[in-house]
């Protein structure tokens, strides 16, 4: 179980988290929304232990990791997969060694154990054949891919998902969605999915958690968040430019 | 008035802030080298990048450093009738001075910089993150292997500065000005002794540390997207380039 409890985050003067309470329950997964810049990456990192809270605490299991000396938060951290916004793949390695790298660092499980896994999780994300490619040689989508068999490899309890599916064609979204689906189906692990892929998420996710202004202002089902009152909801599920969240000021 | 000292109390403690910052930043690199596990393929992967960038640009400016050295020793020393003396002059003022600070700074504008370009690129494109997530020490992984690498090749690079040079001078010397070959050499070895070539190794071993340090800092801490990578490279190449030169001359007088 993740729960954040009155969580606080400004850098400089700018206040980007103002007092999140939101508690994810223990193999569900849940989709948090919100607008570009509103702080979902920032929100997500603080599960990590990237960032600390200038106020409030984060919860994982009943512990809370804002105090947790460096060791302890690497336990929790042992038991957690990223995916990045950005891949945040290794440069310096081909896709075979990003993808093994945990397993190398993190397991005992000798050579052979390993290209067995890496090899099924490359096939699993459709990318058979790539492993001697580098990062720089993918395209945005492949890196995408690779990110998320990198996060997967562990079978971690916890899979935090940052825009898995932002800028992929339609069709490679249709399947990233189906195998967090099919991953979480076999490892039952609890994700937790920045995503704007409005309506095709909600085939995904049990629950969604809208951020807005700092604060989650609305959580629930996705039936319940299709006919949600909350204007800014509305206005995120419809794209609308006349609502709480400002547009793009056109005439500047 | 009150302007200025508001100013200046402000610098101050900014000042003092980044001193701080980047002490304990050198303290917990320095802890984590003696800390294992030790990740030896990282470690090759820097002595590598080390040496491969920095061999050739050090093979060219020792060979003309002593070439240099060859000309304006002779021209100095002839006004003394001491033109004998070239060959021990060169050898001494490379291997106490020349060489190592040469090296550190060729090192650091080759590799260095590229150092803290990578390191850099690595914090922006959030790859340290993801080794921090993964429950990795990117100290361990990133900065230990440098200095590591850094300690082993600065004294290297140097000797090869060290022995081009001296064979640079050879080259003007004794080819071009006409010395002896026996007496370029064989008074070399009268007058060089073991404690220049430790003052030598003392110099390269400390830049290597520093060097290594100052590039892998300022690019674990760098700003924001390509701009603020280039700006860190820049940083990097001048405070290296200065603390160089600065902690020469300060273990030059000390260990004089
Ligand atoms: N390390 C940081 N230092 C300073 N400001 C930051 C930092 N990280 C994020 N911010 C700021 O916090 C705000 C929220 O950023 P965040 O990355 O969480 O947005 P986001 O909701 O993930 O947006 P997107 O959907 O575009 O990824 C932004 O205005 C950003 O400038
Ligand atoms: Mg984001």
């Amino acid at each position: 179980m993740i729960e954040f409890i009155d969580l606080h985050k400004s850098f400089d003067s700018q206040r980007v988290l103002n007092g999140i309470n939101l508690t994810i329950a223990d193999k569900e997964i849940i989709t948090i929304m919100g607008k570009s810049g509103g702080g979902k990456s920032v929100l997500i990192k603080h599960i990590i232990g990237l960032l600390k809270p200038d106020k409030g605490s984060v919860l994982i299991d009943g512990v809370d990791i804002t105090k947790l000396p460096p060791r302890e938060l690497d336990k929790i951290r042992e038991k957690l997969g990223v995916l990045f916004q950005g891949g945040a793949l290794f440069d310096s390695m081909n896709v075979f060694g990003n993808i093994a790298f945990p397993l190398m660092e993190k397991t005992k499980l000798n050579k052979s154990e390993i290209e067995e896994r890496v090899m099924q999780a490359l096939e699993d994300v459709g990318l058979k054949g790539m492993e001697k490619k580098y990062p720089a040689e993918l395209s945005g989508g492949m890196r995408k891919r690779v990110a998320l068999a990198r996060a997967l490899i562990t079978e971690p309890n916890i899979v935090l998902f940052d825009e898995p599916t932002t800028g992929l064609d339609p069709i490679i979204t249709s399947s990233m969605h189906r195998l967090i689906s099919a991953t979480h189906e076999k490892y039952g692990y609890t994700g937790v999915i920045i995503s704007h892929e409005v309506p095709r998420i909600f085939e995904v996710t049990d629950r969604v958690a809208m951020l807005h202004n700092g604060v989650i202002v609305e959580v629930g089902t996705p039936e319940e968040i299709k006919n949600s009152t909350d204007a800014a909801v509305r206005q995120f599920i419809t794209g609308g430019i006349g609502g709480p969240i400002e547009a793009l000021n056109m005439t500047q | 008035m009150e302007k200025l000292l508001r100013f200046l109390g402000s610098w101050a403690i900014s000042t003092l802030k980044k001193m701080g910052h980047m002490t304990i930043f050198f303290a917990n690199a320095i802890y984590f080298v003696f800390a294992p596990p030790f990740k030896f393929n990282l470690l090759l992967r820097q002595i590598r990048f080390f040496g491969n960038k920095s061999m050739l640009v050090i093979l060219l400016t020792g060979s003309f450093t002593g070439m240099v050295l060859a000309l304006q020793l002779y021209y100095i020393l002839r006004k003394f009738g001491s033109e004998a003396l070239l060959g021990p002059g060169i050898a001494l003022s490379l291997i106490r001075e020349l060489g190592p600070v040469l090296t550190a700074l060729m090192v650091t504008g080759r590799a260095g910089s590229a150092l803290t370009a990578e390191i850099g690129m690595m914090r922006i494109s959030e790859q340290i993150d993801a080794l921090t997530a993964m429950a990795l020490n990117p100290m361990r992984y990133l900065i230990v292997p440098n200095i590591v690498a850094a300690v082993i090749v600065f004294p290297l690079l140097t000797a090869m500065f060290d022995t081009i040079g001296i064979y640079g001078g050879y080259m003007v010397g004794v080819k071009l000005l006409g010395i002896s070959s026996g007496t370029y050499f064989s008074l070399m070895e009268d007058y060089v002794e073991m404690k220049d070539v430790i003052v030598g190794l003392y110099k390269s071993l400390s830049f290597g540390i520093l060097v290594s340090l100052v590039c892998s800092y300022k690019g674990f801490y760098t700003g924001y997207g390509a701009e603020g990578v280039s700006k860190s490279t820049t940083e990097a190449v001048v405070m290296s380039s200065i603390l160089i030169l600065v902690w020469d001359y300060f273990l030059g007088s000390v260990l004089l």
